[in-house]
This record gives C-alpha cells, structure tokens and sequence, in this order.
C-alpha cells in the first residue's frame, strides 16, 4: 500500500513537471503554412482514406486526409436508423449472438487487409470490446459483410490485428473469464482457479474472406491488452501484450498494478498450425454466431458454430513464451523490418524495445527467468535491444515511418514523441489536445509505410472546440510528418471515441468501389424485378408487399385489405440503376427506422399496425425533383373486416364527390 | 400547378448556377493534392456502370444529332443530366429536317437562344409519363409551362395531332419518347 502510494506521488510529480513544460499556446505550434497542406479544393479528392474506431459508438468511420472531411460512417456493432441496419429484416441477423440480439458494442480497432505485409484495399476489420466480435467491411461497398462472435472471451480488446497476409486476424480476451464450457457460477474471488485467458487465430479465406475460428489458445488468468503480429523476419510470431499478471479480479486499478513487470506474449503461430495439425488441439463445445451478408441476397444469414479446438501451451512446447515488459503495458508495436518489438508500460517513464533476434537465441539457449503458470518467461536484459530513457510519461502506442523512426503517444503528459528506432534517441515532441491515445501512420503497421503525415487521437478536447453542452466531440489531429520536426497542421472532431484507425492511398480502394447492385443478379427471395411484378400477397395473418421504387413513385402505393392483428412485411426493390440514387421508405407510425434501399437492393420493414386508420407511407431520401410526390397510403381494416387486399399505382382515382 | 412552376424555377436556377461555375473557375494555387479533379456538371461525371440517362441516350443515337447540337446550344445538356426525372419527347433529325428551311440554322444563332430554349422546354416534361399511363385528350404541362395534348388510338399515342410517338425508350433518369415532329410552343 505504501509503495502504491509513492508510485502515486511520483506520478503527482512528473505530472506537475511535464505540464509546466507544455507550451500555454497552441497557435505556437500550428505552422503558417497548415492551412495549405490540409486544404483540399472543392471537388478534389483525399490523399488517403483513413479508417478510424468509432469506439461506444460501435461504428467505423471514413475520413479524407489531409482535409479531415468525414466521408462515411459505417454501421458495424451498433444499429443505425439512418442505414436502418438491425432495422431491417435483411440486416438483423447481422448483429446476433449467442446472448441474443445485440444492438451495440465498443469497437475499438481497425486493421486493414494485407499481402505481403503491405495493405491491399480489400477489407477492414473491426473488434467488439465488449460482447467479444470480429467484424470484416467490405472495401468495395463500405459496408459490414460478415461478424464473427469469439466464445471463452470477456471484452475482445487485444484484436482484430492481423499477420502480414491476413492468414489470421487475433482476438485476445480482455477479461480471463471461466471458460464458456464450464459451469461459470463460480465465486469471483475463485479468480485464480476458475479464470482463464483465451486467445483466438481467426483463419482469413483468401478470395472471399470468410473468417473461422482456426484455434484458440489457453493462457493464465491475465488480461490481453494489445498485439501486433511480426512481420519480414519475424512474420510466423505474434506479439500480445498484457496486464494483471498479479491476477486481481477487484481494484484493478491498485491490484493490478503491483508488479514492476508485466509480459508481452510471444506466440509461435506456425509452431501452433503444426499443433493444430498433428491433432494436439482439443475440441471444446461452446456456442457461438457467424453472421454473413450475401451481396447477391442482399441480406444476413446467422449460424451457430457449437466448437472450438482449443491448444494448451502444456502439450506445446516452444509454442508460447512470456517477455517480461514493465509496469501493465498497453502498446505492442512491431517495426516495418520486424526486428523491434516495441512495449509500451502505462505506467513506465521508458519505452522498452525488444530485439527479435534475441528473443530468438534466448529461446534456442534457454536463456529463461523462471516461469509464469509453466511458460517460460524469457530474460528482459537477454531479449532487451534498449531502453528510450525518460520519453515522456503514460507511453501508450508507437507507430513506424520509412525512415526507421517511431513515434509513441504519451497519455498523461498528452503529447507525442517521434525517435530513432536503431539507437532510441528521442529526436523531437509535440504536444496534443489533449490526452492523446492511438496514433495512426499512413501504413504504419505494415512493412512499408507512407509516412508523410502522423494523426493523433485524442479523448479529451475540453476547450479545442465551440463547447456543445456536458459533452463534448472527441478529435484527431493532424501532423506534418514528411520533416525532420512533426508540425501540426489540422485538428478535427470525430465521431464517438476514436481509438486506433488505419490509413491508406485513396487509388487503392476508390478504383474499386461499387456504384449500384445489378438488378439482375438481384437474389432476395422477396425481390420484384418490374413494376409488373409488384403484389401484395396474404398468408395467414402475414402481409407481403412486393414493392418497387424508382423515380419518382411506388408500386404498388394504395393499399387496401391489411387487418388489425396482421404483420406487414414492406419488401421494397429499388429498381433504379444508377449510382447515388437511393430511396427510402417509411410508413407512419412504425416503430422502426426508415429503409434506405440502394439501386438493384431489396430490403424488407416489418410493422404490426397497432390501430385502425390509413397510414401515410414516403421516400426519405431527397431522390428526385418529384421525391415530395413519391408517396402512398396503406389503409388497416379491423380485425374480422371484409375489405379485400387490393393493391395500385395510379388507377385508384378519387370518386368525384356526390 | 404551383409546386410546377417552383420545380421549374428551381431547375432554372440549378441551371444558372452550373452556368456561373463554369464562368468562375475555382482553381486554387494552394491545393496540396495531385488527385483526380472533378468539376463541371452531373454529365461530367465519370460512370460506365449506370444505365444511361435521358442525354447519354440522345448522344448515343444518330437519329438525333440536331436535338443533341440543340441541347448543348441551349445549354440544357446539364440540366438533362440531373436527378430528373423527366419525360423527353425528341424529334429525330429527320424531324428537324422538315421544318422549314433555315429554322434549325435561324435557332441556332446566338441571339435566338432564348427561342431555341423555349422550344426544347416544350419537348420536356417533369415526371415520367409511360405509354402505358396515357390517356386520350390528355393534357401535360411542360417545361415551358404551355401544355401538350395527347391523342391515344389503338395504343398509338399523337402528341398536338402532329407528332407520333415512333419509340419509348427508358432512361436512368426518366424516359425519351422518340417523336417524328418538332413540338411548336402555341404562338404567344
């Protein structure tokens, strides 16, 4: 307790010697020129997309750099009104779980598909923190095509990070929780016994993406923070840092802090495939769902998967070891080369970085400091290439230019370091605001990085911004990186928090992208290919409207014959086939959002009427000079009434008054 | 009829600010970036992907060369290019060609635009008006606010009993009735 709190007081101190440091002005650090190196003419395009964590907003969101202009927001983890994603009947199952429908989660991290340890444009992935999910969007149409639940898991944070050809995205358990094929009413103080760490390698179908839990492995009871796979010479390993190694399950915040040193998990992938392969996994029954959105469907289909192989580092030797990395790191960088492994302790005032090469001849010489739960922990000074002396305070995350340098984010003294990887010179700072977290480097955590510019993210903005009420807007900034000094030169708000985010060239995804779905490949089971073909169809007490859309009417858009008691099943096609032409659908009273159909889609809006009446039903999205007129009625009888279905555009003329 | 005459002036409007655009060209000296530039109106816009609309069709047709050199000449071809939608009824060259001799030249000229715009007005209507849904005597108001009169027979359909309805084709943006006769606005 005394020594908890004169770590305390320390930090007291530091605190108040890095803030009297900061420079009181931020114009001081703007330079003249920012305004031109953000600027990006009316009608030009972006350098680069930059794909950024929504965090508890569960989406993922598209900025252009260098203007910072935010071009979409994609709906992943949480449902979206506006996209009516988890509205509509099509995109519900998307967002199933093994708990039920899931209509939220905290996406923390992205990561960009890779061959050959360089960004390929095809997918970004995104994790759930806190009902334990992987999600892979499509780069082609922005949106979510498959997410994957990841059982024996308790806040999936130490994800979705992938190797260098997205053989494997990992997903590291935050929490060590009872495994899901035990009895898990255990008391929580059984932590030590009961707790376990789990960590998942998610196989990558080459061409179509589809994920697959490959294995899980069983770790102790800690708490997976971070991970970056090796790359170049030492792609084949996985690097995971984690926490709590004390194993606290209570005041995390005192109790887990308690030893100078936490670890950094070193995984022999390939080792494991081998394992895998010889049969040493075993299977264990657990549930869990896999959603996937067919694009030719056009809507989700969730299965259950009830297995997973499971390896025990006990029957794999040489497959895990542990690195001893100071005070409860959080980052886990690896450099473009692959040679550095880069911890960063929360709570350390170093940055230690370790040598590839020399974890490597301290396993071959079995250069060990004991074990933690029978692992071998390797020797910090054995497997250490240095130390960065005194960077800043609260290292958090590093990222990587061309040039062998390294940038690290520093929470508590709220800048950012850039310094040399080959001799761990800190060669300049910049300050952020404020409370920066996750940095992002065009390419940063691949084998080639861009470089050029360096954006920070920050929790906190206070006073950056025109106040909004209690809260407040969190923000990136933008820094100037293609010199020797980093220059701010932008900062701009986000959307919910951001964590980590990911950028790449904008040719490599823009010449790809769709601009409508082809009618004719069109296979949802409710599509209408033709006004002709529009209908509305009774089964039992169930109402099928087979509408279509196109400027600027519905068909049909008078409907008679719907009961009290009846479920209206609204299948509306969008026939248009023109790129940025989407209708929308809404009818009065639903509780439900709009449809926001794209050109060739079909989506379906469920809606029990709950009264009698005629209910006015529209296009939401402003599709037409004639888009006020795109309208209708749909009329609900009572219970029992004779009215027959009938169903028209167009012919159903007012009867002129007697 | 009023909603009407404000989508009209709304497309006017739409039309004169495509107009100052390309008066004003917004080139910068400070933009940082070397990307693809865009700029002009919605028929600039590069797309191979999306059905044709009403223009993209009458430029693609060599039976109507005159009404697409009008178009342009009038500086619709922007507008046409827009969300729409709209019905075109367009008189093929051969229609052009019967009028008579030197009107088409005579519209041309520079000072005659105001002419020449009132006359292709007249051809467009707002709202897609389908074979199908056309009524004997009815009447549609277009563009230029003075109304057609459409005569069906046996599901042919005559537009000012001078004009037959020769081909109906559909485009992204509304649909093009191919005429065999230039549409004359009322005399004034």
């Amino acid at each position: 307790m005394k020594k908890t709190l004169n770590v305390l007081t320390g930090l007291c101190l530091l605190l108040i010697i890095f803030s009297s440091c900061k420079p009181k002005n931020a114009v001081n650090t703007v330079s003249s020129n920012a305004a031109a190196k953000s600027y990006v003419a009316p009608g030009k395009y972006d350098e680069f997309y930059n794909f950024v964590s929504g965090g508890f907003s569960g989406q993922m969101s598209v900025y252009g750099l260098p203007s910072g202009r935010l071009l979409r927001v994609i709906p992943v983890f949480a449902v979206d009104p506006e996209k009516s994603w988890g509205y509509s009947e099509e995109t519900k199952p998307m967002l199933n779980t093994s708990h039920g429908f899931v209509p939220w989660d905290d996406l923390h991290h992205t990561e960009l598909s890779q061959t050959n340890g360089e960004i390929n444009g095809k997918w970004v992935f995104g994790n759930a923190n806190n009902t334990p999910r992987l999600a892979r969007i499509d780069l082609k149409t922005f949106r979510t095509a498959e997410i994957l639940e990841l059982p024996n898991s308790g806040g999936n944070h130490s994800s979705p990070f992938g190797t260098e050809n997205t053989e494997y995205i990992v997903a590291g358990t935050r929490f060590s929780v009872p495994p899901d094929n035990v009895n898990g009413d255990v008391p929580i103080s059984s932590y030590k016994q009961n707790f376990k760490g789990h960590i998942s390698f998610v196989s990558v179908q080459p061409e179509s993406g589809e994920m697959k839990i490959a294995f899980q492995i069983k770790t102790p009871g800690v708490n997976f923070d971070l991970a970056r796979c090796g790359r170049a010479k030492s792609h084949g390993w996985f690097f995971f840092s984690c926490y709590n190694s004390e194993k606290a399950n209570t005041l995390l915040e005192v109790n887990a802090s308690q030893k100078d040193k936490d670890f950094i998990m070193c995984v022999n992938w390939k080792k494991a495939e081998e394992y895998v392969k010889a049969g040493k996994g075993m299977k264990k029954n657990v549930r869990y769902a896999h959603n996937t959105y067919d694009e030719n469907k056009h809507s989700a289909t969730s299965t259950f998967e009830n297995d997973v192989i499971m390896l025990d580092p006990k029957d794999c030797p040489d497959m895990v070891y542990f690195m001893p990395c100071p005070k409860s790191p959080h980052g886990c960088d690896t450099d473009p080369t692959g040679e550095y492994i880069v911890g960063s302790g929360k709570l350390a005032a170093i940055i230690p970085v370790f040598s590839f090469t020399k974890i490597q001849a301290a396993i071959a010489n079995k250069t060990f400091d004991g074990a933690y739960d029978g692992i071998p922990v390797l020797k910090y000074d054995a497997v250490l290439h240095g130390e960065v002396k005194k960077p800043g305070l609260g290292p958090l995350h590093t990222e990587f230019d061309a040039n062998g340098n390294a940038y690290t984010s520093f929470f508590v003294s709220s800048e950012v370091v850039k310094w040399r990887l080959s001799d761990l010179t800190v060669l300049d700072r910049v300050p952020t605001y404020y409370s920066v977290g996750h940095l992002c480097v065009p390419g940063g955590p691949t084998k080639k990085p861009w470089g050029k510019y360096m954006i920070a993210y920050n929790k906190i903005t206070k006073d950056r911004f025109l106040p909004t009420g209690p809260e407040l807007a969190q923000s990136a900034q933008l820094f100037d990186i293609s010199g020797d000094k980093m220059k701010l030169i932008l900062d701009f708000p986000t959307i919910g928090e951001p964590h980590y985010a990911e950028a790449i060239p904008a040719e490599l995804i823009s010449k790809n992208s769709t601009k409508i779905y082809k009618i004719e490949d069109n296979k949802n089971p409710y599509v209408t290919k033709g006004e002709k073909e529009a209908k509305v169809e009774r089964k039992g007490n169930e109402i099928h409207v087979y509408m279509t859309s196109i400027r600027s009417h519905f068909v049909p858009d008078n409907i008679e014959g719907v009961k009290m008691g009846d479920v209206v099943y609204f299948h509306v096609t969008n026939l248009e086939q023109d790129w940025d032409v989407p209708h929308g659908f809404a009818v009065k009273g639903a509780p439900n959002s709009e449809l926001l159909i794209m050109p060739g889609e079909t989506q379906t809006l469920m809606w029990k009427p709950e009264r009698t009446g005629v209910f006015p039903m529209y296009c939401t999205d402003f599709c037409s000079a004639l888009h006020q007129e795109m309208q209708g009625y749909i009329r609900v009888s009572p219970a029992g009434s004779s009215t027959p279905i009938t169903f028209s555009t167009g012919t159903n003329q007012p009867k002129s008054n007697p | 009829m009023k909603k009407i005459n404000n989508l009209i002036a709304l497309i006017f409007i739409f039309g004169m600010i495509s107009c100052s655009q390309e008066n004003k060209n917004t080139e910068s000296a400070t933009t940082t970036d070397n990307s693809t530039a865009v700029s002009g109106g919605q028929e600039g816009v590069a797309d191979d992907v999306s059905q044709k609309d009403v223009v993209k069709i009458a430029i693609g047709s060599a039976d109507h060369t005159t009404l697409v050199a009008a178009l342009k000449q009038a500086e619709y071809v922007n507008d046409l290019s827009n969300a729409g939608p709209f019905t075109v009824f367009a008189p093929t060259n051969a229609a052009f060609d019967a009028l008579p001799k030197g009107t088409v030249e005579e519209l041309m000229k520079p000072e005659n635009k105001d002419k020449l715009q009132n006359i292709l007005e007249y051809h467009v209507a707002i709202g897609v008006y389908k074979i199908e849904n056309m009524l004997d005597g009815q009447t549609i108001n277009q563009a230029n606010l003075d109304n057609i009169t459409l005569s069906v027979k046996d599901g042919k359909v005559m537009v000012n009993n001078s004009a037959h309805i020769i081909a109906s084709i559909p485009a992204s943006n509304g649909i093009i009735h191919v005429i065999d006769a230039v549409l004359l606005p009322p005399a004034k």
